[in-house]
C-alpha cells in the first residue's frame, strides 16, 4: 500500500532517533491509529457499506411490470440508460447551480469565519451557537419562511412596494433556488472554514505584515494557504448536497426544472425504477468520491 | 491491482446472492389466506399507515377508547413512498391506505392479505359504484376508505365566470392571458394525464406517440405556469399568487370554505375528463394484528364514522350510510352538477401502466426542460 | 492555544468584516424572525397577518402528537449526535495522526454518506433494516433511526474535526509526554481543548442533521416512531399553516436550551479541571 497522504513529522523525528527506535515507534503508531478508527471503521462496515452493497446490487437488476426489482438476469441497461440526453442535460444544470451556490457561500463565509476567528473564545462560542439556532428549525420549514418572504404578497415585495420598485416576485425562479440552498448550506461552509482559520497562528500574518507585504499579499501568500483544509472541507460539504438538492428547488423553485436530486428521487419514488434509481446514484457517488478524495490531497499538498 | 479486482468480484458475488436470496422469501406470501377474526375482535394494538391530515387525530383516539387497544398513526406523502416501506416486509403496520392503482400493484406482490368479509358486517355499507373496482375485481383485499377527483379550481374574481370548463384554460392559447398565474401538479401521472385527457386520449394511455403529443402540450405551456406544485397549489390560488390550479377536490373544497369569500372560486372536472380516484384500506401481508385491523376498517365503515371522516377531510365517501350525515356545504359541492362537467364516463381512475411508469416520469421531466 | 489569536485588521476591512458579519446574521434570521411572527398570527394562511393569537401553540400543546413527535426527536437528536461525535473525532484524530492498514479504504468510506442522496440512503437503509429485522426479530422505531442517523453523521463530524486537525502537528503532545503526562493526559490536557471548537462545530452540525432529516427517518421509522421533521412534512403536504411555524418555534427553543444547557455543563465542567 503507498499511502501519500499523511504527512507527517517523521522525517524530522528521523533525524534525532536511530532506526530501531523509529520502527518500533512506527509500528506502535500504526496499532494506535487502527485502534482509534476501529469502532467508526466496523459501525460504517455494519450500517452504511453492507446497506450500499445492496443498492450496488440492485443497480444490476432489472425493474418488473409492477415497479418492483426482480433479483435476477443482472444486466448493465440501467448503466447504458445514463447516457441518455436527459440525464445529460439533468446534470449540467445541477453542476452549474452546486457550482454558483458554492461559490457564493464561501465569498460570504470566509470573511465572516475570519472575523469569528478574531473576536475572544466567549463571543465566538456565542456566534457559533447563533450561526446554528437558526437550523435548530427544520429545514422543510426554512424553506417555508422563504417561500412566504418572497412571494407577491411576503415582505420583500411589500418593502419594494413602499419604495416604489413595484411589486417583485422572486418566488418560483432560479434566483430563489440558489438563494434558499445559500441559506440552506451556509453553515457547511462556515463551520470547517471558522475550524482552520481559528487555529491560524496570528504571528504569522503580523510576521508577513513586519516584511512590509501588502494586506492582499499576506492574505494570499499566508492566510489562504493555511485555511486551505477549511475551504476544501466547506466547499465540498456544500457543493454536493448542493448537487442533489431536491426540497428547495422544488418549494422555491417551482419544480420548473429537472434537477439531479429530484431526477433520482423520480427514479424510487415516481418511476419506481430502483434499478435506474441505484445506478444513477452509484455513478454519482463514484464520480464524487474520486473527486473528494483528489480535492482533499490537492488541498492538504498546498499545506 | 489484480488480486484486489477479484476480491471486489467475489464481495460483489455473495452480495447479489444474499440479496436474491432474501428477495425469494417475499415471494412466499403470496398465497396468504384471510385471518379468522371475529367481528370487534382485537388482538393488540393498531398502527395505522395512512396519508397526512386524512383522519382527525380525535377519531382514531375514539377507536382506542372503545375498544381498548392503543391506536398509532405514521403518515406518507405518495403511494410510492409507502409501497417500498410495506413491501420490505417487517414495516409493523396493520391497515394502509393506498390509492386505486396502488391496490392492484399490491395485490400482485403478494403485499396485501385478503379480507376476512365475515369480519366486515359494514361492508353492506359500500354503495355499488365502489364495490368490485377495476383494481380489485373479486373484491376480496380492499375496502374502500375516501375518493375524490383531480380538476381546475378558477379564482372566478380575477378570472370571471365566462371561461370554458376545459384543460384549454391551462393548455390552449388562452393560458398566456394568465401568464405566470396558473400551477400544475406535480406528479407524473396527473400532469401528464391532464394532458393526455385533454387531447382526448386515456389517461392511461401506453402509446408513446400520445405521449410525446402530451408532453409537447405541457412543454408549450410551462411559461405560462407559477409553478408546478402538489403541496400548496391550493392556498397559492386563495392567497392570489395564481389564478387556475390543478388541483385535488377535496384540498380545493377545504381551502375555499375557509376563505372569506368562498362563492369567488371554483372547482370543476374539465369536460374532457380526469382523475376520479379512490383510496383504499389494505391489510399487509405480514401486519402484527389482523384482527384489531379487521375490527378497525369495520368500524370505518360504520355510517356514522364514515361520515365523520368526510366531514373533517372533505372528500367524497363510499359510504351509502354517511351520505345524509355529511354537513351541508360538503354535499352541496360533491353533488352539483358543475362540478363533474362532462359527466361520470369523462372521468377515469389511474392504473397502473407496467413498463410504461417510467415512460410518463421522463416525458414529465422532459417536458419541463 | 497554539499561537496567538488573529487579530482584527484595522481600516476600512475591519468594517468590511463587521458589515459582512452583520449580513449574515441579518440573513440567517430573516426567515426565523418570520416564523417567529406568523406563528402569532390569526389568519390559517402563513404570510398573512390576522391579528395576534396563541391558538396555534394551543393547538400544538393539546395534540399528543406533536409533543410525541418533539420527544421522539429530541432523543434521537441527543443519542444520534454523542455517538457521532464520539466515533467522528476518534475517525478524525485516527486519520490525521496516524498510518495504519486500510487507511485509504477508511477515509472514502468516511465521505461517502456525504455525498449519497438522500433518497438513496433511505431506500439502502430500508432494505438492510428490513431483512435484519426479520433475521434479528427487533421492531423498527427508536433503534433504526437513530442507527441512521449515526452512518450519516459520524462523517459530518469527522470533516469538521479533521478541518480543525489538519496541519496541526502532534509536538505538543509528544512535549507533554516528555514531562511524563501519560498518553491520556496529553490527550485530554493537551489535543482535546485544542480541537475542542471542530469537535463543537461537528456535533452542532450532527444535532442539526438529526433534526433536519426527512426522507431517510421516514423509511427506516416504525409504528408510533414519527420524528418532528417527519410530522412537519405531513402538515406541510395538506396545507402550510401557522401550527406548522409554531412546532418550529417550540422545536428552535427546545435545541437552543438543550445547547445552551450543554454549554453552561462544559463550562462548570472546565472550571473544576482547570
Amino acid at each position: 500500500m503507498t499511502d501519500t497522504t499523511t504527512r507527517d513529522d517523521s522525517a524530522d523525528a528521523a533525524a534525532v532517533a536511530t532506526p530501531e527506535l523509529e520502527a518500533v515507534n512506527e509500528r506502535q503508531k500504526r496499532r494506535r491509529g487502527l485502534w482509534l478508527a476501529l469502532p467508526a471503521w466496523v459501525y460504517l462496515a455494519v450500517f452504511f457499506a453492507i446497506p450500499l452493497a445492496i443498492v450496488f446490487v440492485y443497480s444490476f437488476a432489472t425493474r418488473n411490470r409492477f415497479g418492483g426489482t426482480d433479483l435476477s438476469g443482472w444486466n448493465l441497461d440501467s448503466y447504458r440508460a445514463l447516457g441518455g440526453d436527459l440525464v445529460r442535460a439533468v446534470l449540467v444544470r445541477s453542476v452549474v447551480l452546486a457550482v454558483i451556490t458554492t461559490v457564493i457561500c464561501l465569498v460570504i463565509s470566509y470573511p465572516f469565519a475570519y472575523f469569528m476567528a478574531t473576536r475572544s473564545t466567549r463571543t465566538r462560542n456565542l456566534m457559533l451557537v447563533m450561526v446554528m439556532i437558526p437550523f435548530w428549525t427544520n429545514f422543510l420549514v426554512r424553506n417555508y419562511a422563504w417561500y412566504v418572504i418572497l412571494g407577491t404578497d411576503g415582505p420583500l415585495s411589500t418593502i419594494t412596494e413602499t419604495v416604489g420598485l413595484g411589486e417583485t416576485r422572486f418566488l418560483f425562479t432560479q434566483t430563489a433556488v440558489v438563494l434558499g440552498l445559500v441559506y440552506g448550506f451556509l453553515p457547511f461552509m462556515i463551520l470547517p472554514l471558522y475550524a482552520s482559520i481559528e487555529r491560524i497562528d496570528g504571528r504569522l500574518l503580523e510576521a508577513s505584515r513586519d516584511l512590509y507585504a501588502t494586506g492582499a499579499q499576506s492574505f494570499r501568500r499566508v492566510l489562504l494557504p493555511l485555511s486551505m483544509p477549511g475551504i476544501v472541507a466547506g466547499s465540498i460539504l456544500v457543493f454536493i448536497p448542493s448537487l442533489g438538492a431536491y426540497v428547495t428547488p422544488v418549494i422555491l423553485g417551482g419544480a420548473k426544472t429537472t434537477l439531479l436530486g429530484g431526477y433520482i428521487v423520480t427514479q424510487f419514488l415516481e418511476a419506481r425504477n430502483w434499478p435506474f434509481g441505484a445506478a444513477l446514484s452509484s455513478v454519482l457517488m463514484i464520480i464524487m468520491l474520486g473527486a473528494t478524495v483528489v480535492y482533499f490531497r490537492k488541498g492538504g499538498q498546498t499545506l | 491491482m489484480k488480486p484486489i479486482h477479484s476480491r471486489w468480484l467475489a464481495i460483489f458475488a455473495i452480495c447479489a446472492l444474499l440479496v436474491s436470496a432474501c428477495g425469494s422469501d417475499d415471494g412466499d406470501s403470496e398465497s396468504a389466506e384471510a385471518a379468522t377474526c371475529e367481528v370487534g375482535q382485537t388482538d393488540g394494538d393498531l398502527a395505522l399507515f395512512n396519508w397526512a391530515e386524512y383522519i382527525d387525530e380525535e377519531q382514531l383516539a375514539e377507536f382506542a377508547t372503545e375498544f381498548g387497544v392503543e391506536a398509532s398513526m405514521t403518515t406518507y406523502e405518495s403511494n410510492e413512498a409507502m409501497l417500498p416501506i410495506v413491501s420490505a416486509g417487517n414495516s409493523g403496520f396493520d391497515v394502509v391506505v393506498p390509492s386505486d392503482y396502488m391496490v392492484g400493484i399490491m395485490i400482485e406482490g403478494g403485499f396485501a392479505q385478503p379480507l376476512n368479509f365475515d369480519a366486515l358486517p359494514n361492508f353492506i355499507n359500500i354503495s355499488d359504484e365502489f364495490r368490485n373496482p377495476s383494481y380489485d375485481p373479486e373484491q376480496a383485499y380492499s375496502a374502500p376508505y375516501q375518493w375524490g377527483y383531480t380538476g381546475l379550481a378558477v379564482n372566478t374574481a380575477v378570472v370571471g365566470t365566462d371561461f370554458p370548463r376545459s384543460w384549454d384554460l391551462v393548455f390552449g392559447e388562452q393560458a398566456a392571458d394568465y401568464k405566470g398565474k396558473i400551477t400544475l401538479l406535480n406528479d407524473p401521472r396527473e400532469t401528464i394525464g391532464a394532458a393526455l385527457k385533454a387531447l382526448g386520449y386515456s389517461l392511461n394511455s401506453t402509446d408513446q406517440g400520445e405521449l410525446d403529443q402530451a408532453r409537447d402540450l405541457i412543454a408549450g405551456t410551462v411559461d405560462n405556469l407559477l409553478a408546478f406544485n402538489t403541496d400548496s397549489a391550493d392556498e397559492l390560488l386563495t392567497s392570489g399568487e395564481s389564478v387556475i390550479a390543478q388541483v385535488y377536490s377535496g384540498d380545493a373544497f377545504t381551502q375555499f370554505l375557509e376563505q372569506d369569500n368562498p362563492g369567488d372560486y371554483v372547482f370543476f372536472v374539465p369536460e374532457e375528463g380526469g382523475t376520479r380516484w379512490a383510496d383504499n384500506m389494505m391489510i399487509p401481508f405480514d401486519a402484527p394484528h389482523p384482527c384489531t385491523a379487521h375490527t378497525f376498517i369495520n368500524w370505518l365503515l360504520d355510517g356514522d364514522q364514515g361520515a365523520a371522516l368526510s366531514n373533517w377531510n372533505y372528500y367524497g365517501t363510499p359510504n351509502k350510510a354517511s351520505l345524509d350525515l355529511l354537513d351541508d356545504e360538503l354535499n352541496e359541492f360533491l353533488t352539483s352538477p358543475d362540478v363533474l362537467v362532462g359527466g361520470l364516463d369523462s372521468v377515469e381512475s389511474i392504473a397502473d401502466t407496467g413498463d410504461f411508469e417510467t415512460n410518463y416520469s421522463d416525458a414529465l421531466a422532459q417536458a419541463k426542460g | 492555544m497554539a499561537g496567538e489569536n488573529i487579530t482584527e485588521p484595522r481600516g476600512a476591512t475591519k468594517w468590511l468584516l463587521r458589515a459582512n458579519a452583520s449580513f449574515v446574521y441579518i440573513f440567517f434570521y430573516i426567515p426565523i424572525l418570520v416564523l417567529i411572527v406568523f406563528s402569532f398570527s390569526d389568519n390559517r394562511n402563513v404570510g398573512v397577518w390576522g391579528g395576534f393569537t396563541l391558538d396555534w401553540y394551543r393547538d400544538f400543546a393539546e395534540s399528543d402528537n406533536t409533543r410525541e413527535a418533539l420527544w421522539n426527536s429530541v432523543q434521537i437528536g441527543l443519542v444520534a449526535t454523542v455517538i457521532s461525535v464520539v466515533l467522528g473525532t476518534a475517525s478524525a484524530l485516527a486519520l490525521e495522526r496516524f498510518k495504519f492498514r486500510g487507511r485509504a479504504v477508511f477515509d472514502a468510506l468516511l465521505y461517502l454518506p456525504i455525498i449519497i442522496p438522500d433518497v438513496t440512503m433511505a431506500v439502502m437503509m430500508l432494505l438492510f433494516f428490513s431483512e435484519a429485522a426479520e433475521l434479528f426479530g427487533f421492531s423498527k422505531g427508536f433503534a433504526t433511526i437513530t442507527l441512521s442517523h449515526i452512518a450519516f453523521s459520524i462523517s459530518f463530524v469527522s470533516v469538521v474535526v479533521r478541518a480543525r486537525l489538519g496541519g496541526m502537528n502532534d509536538r505538543l503532545e509528544e512535549a507533554a509526554m516528555d514531562l511524563y503526562a501519560t498518553r491520556w493526559q496529553a490527550f485530554r490536557y493537551v489535543t482535546l481543548p485544542l480541537i475542542m471548537p471542530g469537535i463543537l462545530g461537528g456535533g452542532l452540525l450532527a444535532l442539526t442533521l438529526s433534526l433536519d432529516d426527512v426522507v431517510i427517518t421516514q423509511f427506516v421509522t416504525g409504528p408510533g416512531w414519527t420524528t418532528l421533521p417527519v410530522y412537519v412534512f405531513g402538515l406541510i403536504r395538506k396545507g402550510v399553516t401557522p401550527l406548522i411555524n409554531a412546532v418550529s418555534v417550540v422545536m428552535l427553543v427546545a435545541s437552543t436550551i438543550l445547547v445552551v444547557l450543554s454549554l453552561i455543563a462544559q463550562r462548570i465542567r472546565g472550571g473544576d479541571t482547570v
